[in-house]
């Protein structure tokens, strides 16, 4: 089997799990509307429409801890890890399959979070989904890397967000910048750039995380 | 053991020496500032000890490379311990860049001050650090995993550094520019001492640790043996 028919072989595993499931999702979804409904009556009345687009981006980072919570779930309980990383596949493709399956979650519910956004607070534009797209490469990419981290050591769900929210403050960065100030270009760039950055460390050192 | 004593016993002094000097000279050789007087003098320590905790960083990711790629079985805990360091000298850094801060700008935290920020953000990924090494047995898999993270740490100084300063204004004063220093003379001089004093105590605190943290797990060896 090719690289990529492995990477396609594990993500497929994941989403499968999930249609027959259906934990995750549902559990997502609701979270990032629950978030929402809480932020509108977090912001006051007279606050300004460039306030809540900052909360979307702290609902798009909590919503996405939230999955990234159950995504090593099933290869702990199961012992499922033991034998992808006995599979004769590179180990870099274990992480590659669950981080597309990780944006593919992640994806679908923004597909929900951003109208209910534009229904609730205001319309979303071009720039703010350029960047939400963008933005979730990284999530995925980091955030994938550090639940596997997590899902090794002993206080698994309790580490993950200390992991997790120091790494993708540059992401927050670069999206609240897209979506606020003026000039978004250089802040789509950035975040081009650091997808780019940790998509290749995540890749080079995953096998180090799942082997000893 | 005695030649490590004396070489540890050298860099103390080395410090000790270095510190002397560098007190010296920030309170009795450096001019007063023109603009913002004595209490300028905070320069002399604040920039030093975050320059320091950059190399304890450094030094931390180096090792951590090493233990990845040449299987250093010393590196984890060198790794281990120049994170330590970093972090405190990280801490420090947030304490005078503040004290700085309320002197200079009136406020005991700025936003808008990129390097208070970055160090920020570095004290919560450095503490994840420790958060993460224990909760996880000692053994290689806590070894590759601290080194894996300490890298990440390495990747994220200049991608942070380049967000903050994306998102923000220019209040922070900037020293060292494209130009070189911007400063001369006895100023210049006396920042070296203060920078190279910093670095030695960092160097000999962290022997010093080292030294102790080795014993420790020779002891608790010793220990498994006769139990």
């Amino acid at each position: 089997m090719t690289y990529a028919a492995d990477v396609a072989a594990l993500a497929r595993k994941d989403l499968l799990l999930e249609l027959r499931a259906r934990e995750t999702l549902p559990a997502m979804a609701l979270f990032v509307l629950s978030a929402l409904t809480v932020f509108h009556f977090a912001l006051p009345a007279t606050s300004s429409d460039l306030a809540a687009k900052g909360l979307l981006w702290v609902a798009i980072v909590f919503t996405a801890l939230v999955g990234l919570q159950r995504a090593f779930v099933v290869e702990r309980e199961h012992g499922v890890i033991d034998g992808l990383v006995l599979a004769p596949c590179d180990r870099s493709a274990i992480w590659l399959g669950k981080a597309l399956a990780v944006l593919g979650f992640l994806a679908a519910v923004e597909v929900i979070a951003l109208p209910a956004y534009s229904i609730f607070f205001s319309p979303v534009d071009g720039p703010t989904i350029a960047a939400v797209a963008l933005a979730d490469l990284g999530i995925c990419a980091v955030g994938t890397f550090v639940a596997a981290t997590a899902a090794s050591s002993r206080t698994r769900e309790l580490v993950l967000p200390l992991l997790f929210l120091p790494l993708v403050i540059p992401v927050v960065i670069g999206g609240v910048g897209a979506s606020v100030a003026g000039g978004s270009a250089r802040y789509l760039g950035f975040l081009a750039l650091y997808d780019a950055v940790f998509a290749i460390i995540c890749w080079a050192s995953f096998e180090y995380v799942v082997t000893e | 053991m005695s030649l490590r004593n004396n070489r540890l016993a050298a860099w103390a002094a080395l410090a000790l020496g270095l510190s002397a000097a560098a007190l010296a000279l920030i309170f009795f050789v450096a001019p007063n500032d023109a603009d913002q007087g004595f209490s300028q003098r905070i320069f002399y320590f604040h920039v030093p000890i975050a320059l320091t905790a950059y190399g304890c960083f450094f030094v931390g990711a180096w090792k951590a490379f090493r233990h990845l790629w040449k299987g250093d079985p010393t590196a984890d805990l060198e790794s281990y311990v120049a994170i330590h360091q970093g972090v405190i000298f990280g801490v420090l850094t947030l304490a005078t860049g503040s004290i700085w801060a309320k002197i200079s700008w009136g406020h005991w935290w700025l936003w808008s001050e990129k390097q208070l920020t970055l160090f920020l953000v570095l004290f919560l990924f450095y503490s994840a650090y420790f958060m993460l090494r224990f909760s996880v047995d000692d053994g290689p898999q806590r070894a590759n995993l601290s080194a894996v993270y300490a890298l990440f740490g390495v990747v994220l100084i200049p991608i942070s550094f380049l967000a903050i300063r994306l998102a923000q204004n220019y209040i922070h004063p900037v020293v060292f520019t494209r130009h070189g220093p911007a400063f001369h003379g006895t100023i210049l001089w006396t920042f070296c001492v203060s920078l190279a004093a910093m670095l030695a105590l960092a160097a000999t605190l962290y022997r010093i640790e080292l030294t102790g943290k080795r014993l420790d797990s020779r002891l608790r060896e010793l220990r498994e043996l006769l139990a």
